[in-house]
């Protein structure tokens, strides 16, 4: 337990510390670190297996819907229903929420800021191992009895349906208090830690989404928390608030979930776009365009979004009123998005750009948020969404968010990091190769799903009538395209780490100080104490190393 | 653009349907256009500014306050403006005439059940009449449902402990698609129903006849059905014990005694007569209370009643 990483030194430079954090210390010392990279690749491998768990999910209700003949079932009503809820729920609580500020964040957040870790470096060990417990109270849920309510858990459904619902929501629940511990480390070290001369103004705007990410886990995630509390307490005791037949309001349940589901979506968007915010300028070797408005529109859309929720619930039976309201907020809470895409693409205008798996990523990126983020307007008009609500449109749009937008950007930051946190290069080609199947995979998959819902073709069902059948068939074999491409990513990141190192310190020719430090990092990450001069994204002027004395 | 409505979206059955297609158009067409010109530029830069040499300098470029406000106040100005455009038509979507036909609807899993003004009863299949202002006022049973008609463009919430509406004026006669659209379980996906809509005539001659369901039915089955939606068992209990009037249990082949002091066995036709004509024979010992059920009861229903007194043995 004796690490001396939190324990701040002046000139650390002691024969251990210069070590590379990979080969520093015993599987025991790595299972109690409190190293931020560490943490930061426990976390990776943790997300990697829940993402590659939901997918497995998400490839079984594809198989399953792609015939609407009944003799051609996989799987019974009941096996679906679990199905689908596993893989909402695993996507949304053990993968997206904390897949790029506990993973990539956690590694590169205090390096970007020139520490030697996070402000509280312990309560970053503990929030992991919340994590991990989380993580297995889900996994007792799944095989104890399954859950059947879709990851939103609406009442009176969850509180009468039988099955390991009280066990998974409090699954959710725990993870709730990883997602805050971290937040709160984040806000900590983004106000305490960062190195001299690094002003709010010279910092990334990684670490500027992160921030703003961090702000709404810690404001949000606790409503969560008492909400899957009293939905506890209605199940197993009887107390009604939700359930009419106990003088409970099921509408309230609602409010209640989307109040943090809604934010949620930011919690899961604004990492995406904060890594977006990094590549785009480094493989472009150019000036980011409009570094305020971005950094600005990160903490406004995080502020707006706080209020938008009711546009979930358009058809709830909420007073047209309160629907009107939140039709208007949720248009004006576009606009900041709108504004950081056309700052992406300006920064890459006279740039001197590399089309490099990262590069490519965040190229897809800004096409499938583009799809994504202009959907959103289909529904936020009242009037369009009474036809879409709850139907494959809502389930189309949302994926082109949460994974056409965040999933994609998360892998471009894995292709942009993976060098730094592991001291390998990965095959360029075949992450090409990777990155297009995936990006034909996944249309193939979710387009036809909004032509399927814009025709009336409702979500969350097991059986649909003959006239879907085709357009469910394409999105079925868009899934296996999907599959392919994620196969091949597997064998290539896999095959680098059997390399010996062969990364250098700046692949990409970037000037964030991560990339001034060695590949890998030394457990320390810096040898002194940097100080920062020059902006993030200063592309137009020759290099100025911030930091010295480095290998 | 009306190619690509037909081919986007389910039938037209409503004005309404017609006022959410045109901005449902409007929208895609305008989204089109951001989207080509998004992936135009991507394309385009990343083409023409390709890395051709290592290690060059770029332009300093971070600031235009021209284009700037010229990206953000132009979508803003669109999406004020589809924001006034929706709420006009949702608003007057949710406005029912006063001379609005109400039905009440129920969702129970995992079946539509639904009620007309008349008493008339039907499952899984509506009927309205054409053109004419329907007003749906919907309760649950169990959980939550959604009643979805996508050739209307509506959709509601259907909420246990709680009534809400739903309105529209169906102009297209037929037979259109009813969904359940909130997630409730096993046959969630089975949750399914037909609106007809009718012209009045086959509206009328419909409610005349009842739902085909009634057909179906066990005679028996039907008359339980009657006696408990009709109010029958208010006043006729099923096992034996005395209410306002006489059980049905044992009825059938008995003799009865009436306060004229007059007897008759009760076959089907003292049964038919009590229902239609309740005070021509009172029996002794009851008051003559009962309300006449002629032109409530369809000849049908009557036929249940009298099978399911039968098989009350």
């Amino acid at each position: 337990m004796a690490d001396t990483v939190a324990t701040p030194k002046a000139h650390g430079h002691g024969e251990h510390h210069d070590v590379d954090y990979l080969h520093d210390g015993s599987l025991l010392s790595w299972m109690t670190t409190v190293d931020h990279k560490k943490l930061g690749v426990m976390y990776l491998w943790s997300v990697l297996f829940m993402f590659f768990l939901g997918g497995v999910f998400a490839l079984l209700i594809r198989m399953e819907l792609f015939s609407s003949d009944p003799s051609k079932a996989m799987m019974d009503a009941q096996t679906y229903n679990k199905v689908f809820t596993l893989h909402g729920a695993i996507m949304v609580f053990l993968f997206i929420i904390p897949s790029i500020p506990a993973a990539l964040g956690n590694f590169v957040l205090p390096i970007m800021l020139g520490a030697k870790d996070v402000a509280f470096p312990r309560l970053n060990l503990a929030s992991f191992w919340v994590y991990v417990t989380g993580a297995l109270i889900a996994v007792t849920a799944m095989v104890t009895g399954g859950v059947d309510t879709g990851w939103t858990f609406y009442t009176p459904y969850s509180t009468t349906t039988d099955g390991s619902v009280a066990l998974m929501t409090f699954a959710a629940f725990v993870l709730g208090f990883s997602s805050i511990l971290t937040g709160v480390n984040f806000i900590a070290t983004v106000h305490k830690l960062r190195a001299p001369g690094m002003g709010w103004f010279k910092m990334p705007l990684f670490v500027w989404g992160m921030y703003a990410t961090a702000i709404i886990q810690v404001l949000a995630t606790p409503v969560l928390a008492i909400t899957l509390l009293l939905l506890i307490m209605e199940r197993t005791f009887g107390v009604g608030v939700f359930d009419p037949k106990l003088g409970g309001d099921p509408v309230l349940f609602q409010h209640f979930f989307w109040f943090y589901s809604h934010p949620a979506v930011y919690i899961m968007i604004l990492p995406g776009m904060a890594i977006i915010s990094e590549v785009i300028p480094t493989m472009s070797q150019k000036t980011f365009f409009g570094y305020k408005a971005t950094a600005f529109s990160s903490v406004a859309i995080a502020i707006v979004s706080f209020v938008v929720w009711g546009h979930h619930m358009f058809t709830s039976g909420q007073s047209q009123l309160a629907g009107a309201i939140f039709s208007f907020l949720t248009f004006l809470v576009g606009i900041p998005s709108a504004i950081k895409v056309f700052n992406w693409i300006t920064t890459m205008y006279k740039g001197s750009i590399s089309l490099e798996a990262p590069m490519l990523y965040a190229l897809m990126f800004l096409i499938l948020f583009g799809i994504g983020g202009l959907t959103g307007l289909f529904l936020g008009a009242m009037s369009v969404d009474i036809h879409l609500h709850d139907t494959y449109f809502v389930v189309a749009h949302f994926h082109y968010v949460m994974m056409g937008s965040t999933a994609i950007a998360f892998l471009a930051g894995l292709h942009y990091w993976w060098p730094k946190m592991f001291g390998r290069m990965y095959n360029e080609s075949a992450a090409r190769i990777a990155a297009v199947l995936v990006f034909i995979g996944f249309n193939t998959t979710f387009l036809p799903q909004f032509l399927l819902g814009s025709r009336g073709m409702p979500r969350r069902y097991y059986n649909y009538l003959p006239e879907f059948t085709f357009l469910h068939q394409v999105s079925t074999v868009g899934s296996w395209i999907l599959a392919l491409g994620f196969i091949i990513m597997a064998g290539y990141l896999f095959a680098s780490l059997r390399k010996k190192f062969d990364a250098p310190a700046n692949p990409w020719h970037g000037r964030s100080l991560e990339w001034q430090i060695a590949s890998p990092p030394i457990t320390h990450n810096f040898h002194e104490v940097p100080v920062v001069t020059a902006e993030p994204y200063d592309y137009y002027r020759p290099f100025e190393p911030s930091v010295k004395g480095h290998h | 653009m009306n190619w690509l409505r037909e081919w986007m979206m389910p039938l037209q059955a409503s004005e309404h349907a017609a006022k959410v297609d045109n901005l449902y158009v409007f929208i895609l067409l305008l989204t089109s256009a951001f989207f080509v010109l998004i992936v135009y530029l991507t394309v385009l830069f990343a083409w023409k500014y390709k890395r051709r040499k290592e290690g060059v300098l770029t332009i300093n470029f971070q600031h235009n306050l021209a284009l700037e406000l010229v990206w953000s106040i132009i979508p803003l100005m669109i999406v004020i403006g589809i924001f006034f455009w929706s709420f006009n038509d949702y608003a007057a979507a949710n406005v029912a005439p006063n001379d609005a036909l109400e039905i009440h609807v129920t969702g129970k899993k995992w079946n539509w059940t639904f009620e007309y003004p008349d008493g008339t009863r039907s499952i899984r299949s509506l009927h309205v009449p054409v053109n004419k202002p329907i007003r749906l006022i919907m309760t649950s049973e169990d959980v939550l449902h959604a009643f979805f008609i996508p050739a209307l463009r509506i959709k509601q919430d259907v909420i246990p402990g709680r009534y809400v509406d739903l309105n529209f004026t169906a102009t297209v006669a037929g037979k259109h698609q009813v969904f359940c659209a909130e997630y409730c379980g096993r046959d969630h996906s089975g949750m399914l129903g037909d609106l007809f809509v009718d012209s009045p005539a086959k509206y009328a001659e419909w409610l005349e006849k009842g739902d085909e369901e009634l057909y179906k039915m066990k005679p028996a089955d039907l008359g339980k059905m009657v006696w408990e939606m009709k109010g029958c068992n208010s006043c006729h209990t099923i096992d034996g014990s005395k209410g306002e009037g006489p059980s049905f249990k044992g009825l059938f082949g008995r003799t009865e005694k009436f306060k004229d002091g007059s007897t008759a066995v009760a076959d089907e036709n003292y049964i038919r007569e009590s229902i239609l004509n309740p005070q021509a024979k009172v029996v002794a010992g009851y008051e003559p209370v009962m309300p006449t059920f002629q032109g409530l009861l369809r000849e049908i229903e009557i036929k249940g009643v009298i099978a399911y007194i039968k098989e009350l043995k």
